[in-house]
């Protein structure tokens, strides 16, 4: 009986503000759209990260007779400099920081080049121009300071280089793009809710008689307040739907259907990751045109 | 029933208090008049009964509990045993005479059982059984307040509470409306009435309560609009003693 009349105020209610019901649609639909968007680039970092760091050396360069400066000097790293780097390696302080190492010579580096850049490339490279290296997978990749500060003046050593370096640059635009997204999504939501307060308080204007008499009578505030929140929250929850349908459809259509279609190593964020998303934006709307909703009818509260 | 306790009520940006220091006790199943002029603070008592406004000094007594005590969450169930009838009716114009009178009910979540039986009673109690149909804008003004009282009493009240109720209506209607509160409080319930229609005060010979300036200035029972009774002579002050230094 008062499920029936409270469901049937909310219907009044949205049909009564029809024009400002659609806006509340549409503004949340883009806000919580850009919202997902954010969120998936996050999982999207989070996974690029998880897969290059697990890959991602510190690669030790050792001198080759064509190398000029720091400890070089245009001199082969010897036998006995290999061994007292090796050593190093395997010795603490640096081998509690090593899962495992490798050390690459003149012919795998100039096979691994070939393999990479094909045969054609390789015409004005011999073995020995290509420098002699120890591959370090660390257990944290962020300490790959250590290894640096270390190694970097051994004797016999070039070079050390953090590869997670080359993909730094790459995370910064990702984060970039997520934050801009997240900046956008967070002005458009402050617009929903002042647009979802405005209706809920016009709609309870138009309503001012009935409201006049339920107070008078002894409605309990939770009934009057219910059919204003449920009409901010059937508009917020119709702009979520919508919200979690474009990026059910971007990661199917766009993610899936097109970038996972060129060739390339990166894994990509999959439905299974959309369906993360979308409980959030289900719950994150609702919950915020409630909050709202409340705030601006309790002034038709007040006794 | 109701008792005031040296309840004096400002509203902000008014030096002049719309009630002050009114002392007042309405016994149960009582019919009394509030008379005084406009802005006499007759509508303010209401309102403090209703507490749709709280004292600035002083306490209310309604129905044993404590107005002042009253958390806001609770002043919906203590409205649930008030009765209000105004000047300017208050129904629903897109609702039927029935539908307004169940409206009431509807909200403080009666059965659809309870108001199927209740609402037809009150309609036949206030003498509209065969209009129950009708809407707000096809009835006279008389009947328009009769369905007013009869949203009022229909959840049986202990208090009904009319402000101006004949305020809007000519004599022979007022006389149909007043037999009707006469009725209600044959019934038991205590009836508080502001109004400045003396015709009727002087016919009903009941309780009367005469506001000047947000006081009491007379409690008569079965009295007139205007006093019968020698009026009370308020003793002038004192004369100070003459002497220098202390005039201002």
């Amino acid at each position: 009986m008062r499920f029936g009349l409270v469901l049937s105020e909310v219907g009044q209610g949205l049909r009564r503000n029809a024009s400002m019901v659609v806006s509340i649609v549409l503004v949340t639909f883009i806000s919580l759209t850009f919202v997902g968007a954010a969120i998936l680039l996050q999982l999207q970092i989070n996974q690029m990260k998880g897969y290059w760091y697990d890959r991602a050396q510190v690669a030790v360069y050792l001198c080759t007779e064509y190398v000029e400066g720091g400890n070089c000097n245009e001199i082969e790293a010897t036998t006995e400099q290999k061994a007292n780097i090796e050593q190093q390696l395997e010795a603490p302080p640096l081998a509690p920081l090593i899962s495992q190492y490798d050390f690459e010579d003149h012919d795998q580096a100039f096979a691994r080049y070939q393999e990479q850049f094909g045969t054609e490339a390789t015409g004005f490279v011999t073995p020995d121009f290509l420098p002699e290296t120890f591959w370090v997978n660390l257990k944290d990749p962020s300490q790959s300071d250590v290894l640096v500060e270390r190694l970097s003046s051994v004797a016999g050593v070039d070079e050390v280089v953090d590869q997670r370096k080359y993909l730094q640059p790459i995370f910064d635009a990702l984060n970039a793009a997520s934050f801009t997204a997240i900046g956008i999504a967070g002005l458009m939501l402050i617009a929903a809710v002042l647009l979802i307060a405005t209706t809920i308080r016009l709609s309870a204007f138009s309503r001012r008689r009935e409201l006049g008499i339920m107070r008078l009578v002894g409605a309990s505030n939770r009934f009057i307040q219910t059919p204003f929140v449920l009409e901010g929250v059937v508009a917020a929850l119709i702009g979520s739907a919508l919200a979690s349908g474009a990026i059910v459809a971007i990661v199917h259509f766009f993610v899936q259907g097109y970038l996972n279609a060129t060739p390339s190593a990166t894994p990509f964020v999959d439905i299974g990751d959309a369906f993360i998303v979308v409980p959030i934006l289900i719950v994150g709307g609702a919950g915020l045109a409630a909050v709202s909703a409340a705030v601006a009818i309790r002034r038709y509260l007040r006794v | 029933m109701i008792r005031f306790d040296q309840v004096t009520k400002l509203y902000s940006g008014n030096t002049r208090p719309a009630l002050n220091s009114v002392t007042l006790e309405i016994l149960r199943g009582e019919f009394v008049f509030l008379v005084g002029a406009s802005g006499s603070g007759k509508s303010s008592f209401l309102r403090l009964v209703l507490k749709e406004e709280s004292p600035s000094k002083g306490q209310i007594h309604v129905l044993g509990q404590n107005l002042s005590r009253l958390t806001s969450r609770k002043v919906p169930y203590f409205r649930r045993n008030l009765g209000v009838v105004f000047q300017d009716f208050r129904l629903l114009p897109q609702k039927s005479v029935f539908d307004n009178v169940a409206f009431s009910l509807q909200v403080i979540g009666k059965s659809k059982g309870f108001i199927q039986e209740a609402v037809p009673d009150v309609l036949k109690m206030v003498g509209l059984a065969g209009k129950t149909g009708r809407l707000p804008h096809e009835l006279s003004g008389g009947e328009q307040q009769r369905v007013a009282i009869a949203r009022a009493i229909v959840n049986k009240p202990s208090i009904l509470l009319a402000d101006e109720p004949t305020g809007n209506l000519d004599p022979t209607t007022s006389a149909g409306i007043m037999t009707l509160l006469n009725r209600i409080s044959a019934g038991g319930t205590t009836v508080i009435m502001a109004t400045h229609d003396a015709g009727i005060v002087d016919q009903m010979k009941r309780r009367v309560v005469e506001l000047v300036s947000g006081q009491i200035v007379r409690d008569e029972r079965q009295g007139g609009y205007q006093t019968q009774a020698l009026p009370v002579q308020q003793q002038a002050p004192p004369p100070t003693s003459s002497g220098f230094g202390v005039g201002r």
